[in-house]
């Protein structure tokens, strides 16, 4: 299951989500704000999704995900808005019978995500400037 | 000519200055849509490192849009 949030992950209720009689763990991927990006102090960030398509886009990936790397639970929620230091940004889990399968899917899921769904970071520095992740070379034509 | 209705977002959002519009345009692909709509987004960002996406469905840049469509611009993207 993929999701979109506007308001703070709570990861207790997500892990409730992936529990499953028949695995014998979860593991489990938190993306946290960070107060640096390539030299900058960064004071906090913005995402910006188009949640029809990260939704439809999103669930595929988890789908492609369970093809390669058999498992039985997996939920992944992305944030949107705007997020302090320490906020948890996006928050992958994924229970198997065996770890090894939990690895590497959950690893397959953050991997596409972050690559493949229309989601975009705003960072805001503390110096006031601001900028969109990834986007230099479409700044200033 | 078609009628086709652009949308942008996030950097090409702002330097539109609006997030979508309605426009006729003579145009066969995903990319001429993005090529005639330069003056808006304000990229001249090789089309490989955005994205493109056709009535909700991502597209490929070469993919054919249709009188009507909806044609939905993505600055490169940075999830995570």
């Amino acid at each position: 299951m993929f999701s979109i949030s506007d308001e703070t992950i709570r990861v207790d209720e997500l892990r409730e989500q992936v529990m499953n009689p028949g695995s014998g763990g979860v593991c489990v991927f938190e993306g946290w704000v960070r107060n640096e990006n390539e030299g900058r102090t960064v004071q906090r960030l913005e995402y910006e999704v188009y949640a029809p398509l990260a939704i439809k886009e999103g669930e595929i990936v988890i789908a492609q995900a369970k093809e390669r790397f058999p498992f039985l639970a997996a939920s992944c929620v992305h944030r949107s808005g705007l997020l302090e230091i320490g906020d948890c940004a996006v928050w992958v889990g994924v229970s198997a019978p065996h770890r090894d399968e939990a690895f590497k899917a959950c690893r397959y899921i953050i991997d596409e995500i972050k690559v493949r769904l229309p989601i975009w970071k705003k960072e805001h520095y503390v110096d006031g400037d601001s900028g969109w992740v990834n986007c230099e070379r479409c700044a200033n034509v | 000519m078609k009628t086709i209705t652009v949308k942008y977002f996030a950097m090409f959002r702002e330097h539109a200055g609006l997030s979508e519009e309605t426009l006729e345009l003579d145009v066969a692909t995903a990319e001429d849509v993005y090529k005639q709509t330069q003056h808006r987004h304000g990229s001249n960002e090789p089309t490989g490192h955005c994205k493109v996406a056709i009535n909700d469905t991502m597209a490929e840049w070469k993919s054919d849009v249709n009188d009507g469509d909806v044609v939905l611009l993505f600055p490169p993207v940075a999830g995570g």
